[in-house]
């Protein structure tokens, strides 16, 4: 293994794929700034540039493109709430109410620490333990997957404001109903359709977090103008650029960071979650972690609520890479993508390609390392100008945003239905703005609530409708007592506090 | 504006990439094919059309070669806009396969492709009985004797929803043998890597897919193939039996080919085939087919509308058995 790696890391050196990581990782970053477009059109973009090179180099390549491109998905998330990719959705809830705060440059700078921390502490875990993390892969059946989107849901708590628990969960209801429209994955009948083709497919997520964030946002700054106090902005926009993060932020969100790389890691590694699903568990890990008074900060630009998303969601994706290169089996849509790219090598990616290919297997991953650090030189330098964006007046930059969204969606698609879709979803967000609900939820409930439901219905099958698959297998059985647990805990703990309170009264008298 | 300069730039990427590999073009016949892909980048259409369409250009027998992705509807979209605009769409193929005879028996497509203009089936891939490398079975007959004791115990994976093509595969498989298709236990999974996965982890014994996607798996000793529904045995896996000579007649291709919009004259359907009768001899091709599991399986124009309409008939009568269709 140590040739292996002493291989690879002589590949990766290389003068040329050096430059592959560079480059790869500042047109990743470009593209993923865009709002709407994520890791799978940057790679997809690569792929004809990657015919005429070496397989290494062209792993190399894709593979920087491919952090460049979460990396800079959180800015535009950062910035101006429009996610870059999925990944990047979470990175909105508390970077966005920090940015808006005057703390752009901080929030950016924080959150490159962050991918930086969870994508250097990933490619340690797969240097040391790729090959045997395989086995980790293949351990969650359908029933565990459930289960597993059965933690994150009841977690829902962690993505309401205080006082607003039922209308959290109430959204969260809804994102579970818009989850079934289009064809059923399971059957393949058409569900709440309308016989519309353009419904077929469902609703994309990103749509829907652009929709609700970027578009609703941006039309809520204008139909509430008040809100707009020029004189504070300007009073924050000195500090606007400024990166300072004070030795007590780093000591707070230190663990956090280290938290949510494992956890992102893990949850990055099975082919059946992935860099969304990690960013949403970790970040409502953390907000039931986090101690009462810091709690109340999630949502409003929590330095806990944007380290622990953009941590897990780097982490995450260098850990999908564990199931594409030992078993072959791609877990997300751009890691399909590189699959079909190395297959057109003539290269399998499976458990012979540490022994076929350790050039190729060892590089990669290296190489993952190199372009984590390629992507904080590249980008702490530029924190300060890029941030300035949000000094440009408003009367400017709402448009620019919508203008931005509006087409991010379009080139996904190249469909003119789905920025109708996203401006009828956008105007219904406002009412539920305006009605003060929280929006975090309902992309909760839609992006967990498919998951679960197709795998629900698999372990049924599977089971032949019996519902003793919960007893049987112990990762099922030990995530449903845990959901169980962190929804009943909240209602224990206040019934203790009462009897307490009453206890301590009771002896009071008596003394 | 962005979508042209997007053009641009993928023009630019692909005129860079030949000055670089240096190869000859000269002249061609065709001026200009468009590929509409219904599916996103990286799939089995994209991989197609962008493959067949690289080794016309790169052979010289089309000049110039663009891609447009146009996904929606399950691929409901793309024909729709194929028919909408098809006085715009003189030079456009749009790569296609199986599930459009599936889709449209379904009603999931309003049209069928009668409605279209079949050019040419290009390639095929055939239906795969695949088990992971530590399963009990050995081979296919095990995996009836185990059916005929309690069906309830053979779940099969596949890839896609039930009624769709890896479902039609499997229920095939066992109606050869004389069983009810009723009565196989189907599980579908939502890519056909998270079947796999499932196959691989032991949650399901059995994965109805296409040979393509698992025969490297195969070499690797990762899977074995119990059995693949060609009509006789390939020279890509000639340790793969087929289900005919086991017994079983059930003999099923998943082609895919191309398709272009209504009423194009058919002088230009000719040339295209010239083109891709020619595309076939050259090595380039070979090593694109290749590396990629297909197999060739051409039909020209009428052969391939007579094809589309005998899978039409063979679909439908196993799905109306199926109760997927009334």
């Amino acid at each position: 293994m140590l040739d292996g790696i002493l291989i690879g890391l002589s590949t990766a050196m290389m003068p040329t794929n050096l430059m592959m990581v560079m480059v790869g990782c500042f047109i990743g970053t470009f593209i993923g700034m865009l709002p709407g477009l994520g890791p799978i059109s940057a790679i997809a973009l690569m792929i004809p540039v990657t015919y005429g090179l070496d397989p290494s180099s062209g792993m190399i390549l894709m593979a920087g493109v491919y952090y460049g491109a979460i990396f800079g998905g959180s800015t535009s998330s950062i910035l101006i709430n429009a996610p870059g990719c999925s990944s990047t959705v979470v990175t909105a809830f508390d970077g966005y109410p920090l940015a808006q705060k005057g703390q752009a440059g901080k929030a950016l700078a924080l959150a490159a620490y962050s991918s930086f921390t969870g994508g250097t502490l990933s490619a340690i875990m797969l240097l040391v333990a790729a090959p045997a993390l395989a086995k980790v892969s293949l351990s969650f059946q359908s029933s565990d997957y459930f289960a597993l989107m059965l933690v994150g849901l009841s977690a829902v708590a962690a993505f309401a404001g205080k006082g607003q628990v039922l209308k959290a969960w109430m959204m969260t209801i809804l994102g579970l109903m818009l989850a079934t429209v289009g064809i059923d994955k399971g059957i393949g009948v058409e569900r709440f359709t309308f016989g519309l083709t353009d419904l077929m497919d469902g609703f994309s997520f990103l749509l829907l977090a652009m929709a609700t964030f970027a578009l609703g946002e941006t039309l809520m700054g204008i139909l509430k103008p008040e809100k707009d106090t020029a004189g504070a902005e300007n009073s924050a926009l000195s500090e606007i650029g400024s990166m300072k993060i004070s030795k007590e932020e780093i000591k707070e969100v230190a663990p956090v960071a280290l938290r949510s790389s494992i956890l992102g890691f893990f949850i990055g590694v099975l082919p059946g979650a992935g860099a969304t699903i990690a960013a949403f568990l970790s970040y409502g890990l953390e907000r039931n972690l986090a101690p009462k008074d810091k709690k109340e900060e999630f949502g409003k630009g929590s330095l806990r609520g944007l380290v622990a998303p953009e941590s897990a969601n780097n982490a995450a994706s260098s850990g999908s890479f564990v199931p594409l290169l030992t078993l072959g089996i791609p877990g997300s849509g751009t890691t399909a993508i590189m699959l079909g790219a190395l297959i057109s090598y003539g290269i399998q990616p499976g458990p012979r390609l540490f022994v076929d290919n350790p050039e190729i297997f060892w590089s990669v991953i290296i190489s993952m390392y190199v372009g984590n650090v390629v992507l904080i030189i590249l980008n702490l330098p530029l924190i300060p100008y890029i941030s300035k964006l949000l000094a440009v007046p408003r009367t400017v930059l709402l448009p620019m945003i919508i203008f931005f969204s509006i087409t991010g969606v379009y080139l996904v698609s190249f469909n003119t239905i789905d920025v109708f879709i996203m401006i009828a979803i956008a105007m219904v967000a406002i009412l539920l703005r305006l009605a003060n609900f929280p929006l975090a939820p309902l992309l909760l409930g839609f992006i967990l609530g498919g998951l679960m439901e197709e795998n629900l219905r698999r372990s049924l099958m599977i089971s032949d409708g019996e519902l003793s698959f919960i007893l049987e297998r112990p990762i099922t059985l030990t995530f449903t007592i845990i959901s169980v647990l962190v929804l009943v805990a909240p209602v224990l703990l206040t019934i203790l506090n009462r009897y307490r309170v009453k206890k301590a009264k009771l002896v009071e008298k008596v003394g | 504006m962005l979508k042209r300069f997007k053009k641009c730039i993928t023009r630019a990427i692909i005129v860079a990439s030949i000055t670089t590999l240096s190869s000859i073009s000269w002249a061609a016949e065709l001026e200009e094919i468009h590929f509409i892909v219904p599916g996103g980048a990286g799939g089995g259409w994209d991989m197609t059309a962008r493959g067949t369409g690289d080794v016309l250009m790169k052979e010289g027998l089309v000049d110039t070669v663009s891609y447009q992705n146009l996904s929606g509807g399950g691929g409901g979209k793309a024909i729709a806009h194929m028919i909408e605009t098809a006085a715009r769409q003189q030079d456009t193929l749009m790569v296609n396969s199986t599930p459009i005879v599936i889709r449209s028996l379904t009603g999931i497509f309003p049209q069928s492709f009668r409605d279209l203009t079949p050019v040419a089936a290009t390639i095929a891939d055939y239906g795969a009985i695949v088990v992971a490398n530590d399963s009990k079975y050995q081979n296919w007959q095990e995996v009836v004797a185990d059916f005929k004791q309690d069906p309830r115990k053979v779940k099969v994976a596949g890839g896609s929803a039930r009624g769709s093509m890896d479902h039609l595969i499997v229920a095939a498989a066992f109606k050869g043998e004389g069983f009810d298709a009723r009565s196989v236990r189907y599980i579908a999974y939502d890519a056909g890597g998270k079947a796999m996965a499932a196959v691989l982890s032991g949650e399901t014994p059995l994965l109805s897919t296409g040979l393509g996607e698992v025969l490297e798996m195969s070499k690797s000793g990762q899977v074995r193939v119990l059995a693949i529904t060609a009509p006789e045995r390939l020279a890509a896996a000639p340790n793969v039996p087929t289900l005919t000579e086991m017994g079983n007649q059930t003999v099923f291709a998943n082609w895919r080919g191309f398709f272009a919009s209504p009423g194009i004259s058919d002088e230009k359907v000719a040339q295209w085939n010239k083109a891709f009768a020619a595309m076939y001899k050259t090595d380039r091709w070979t090593t694109v087919r290749d590396r990629n599991g297909w197999i060739d399986n051409y039909k020209a124009d009428k052969d391939f509308y007579a094809f589309l309409e005998e899978q039409e008939q063979q679909m439908g009568d196993l799905m109306r058995e199926l109760g997927f269709l009334k």
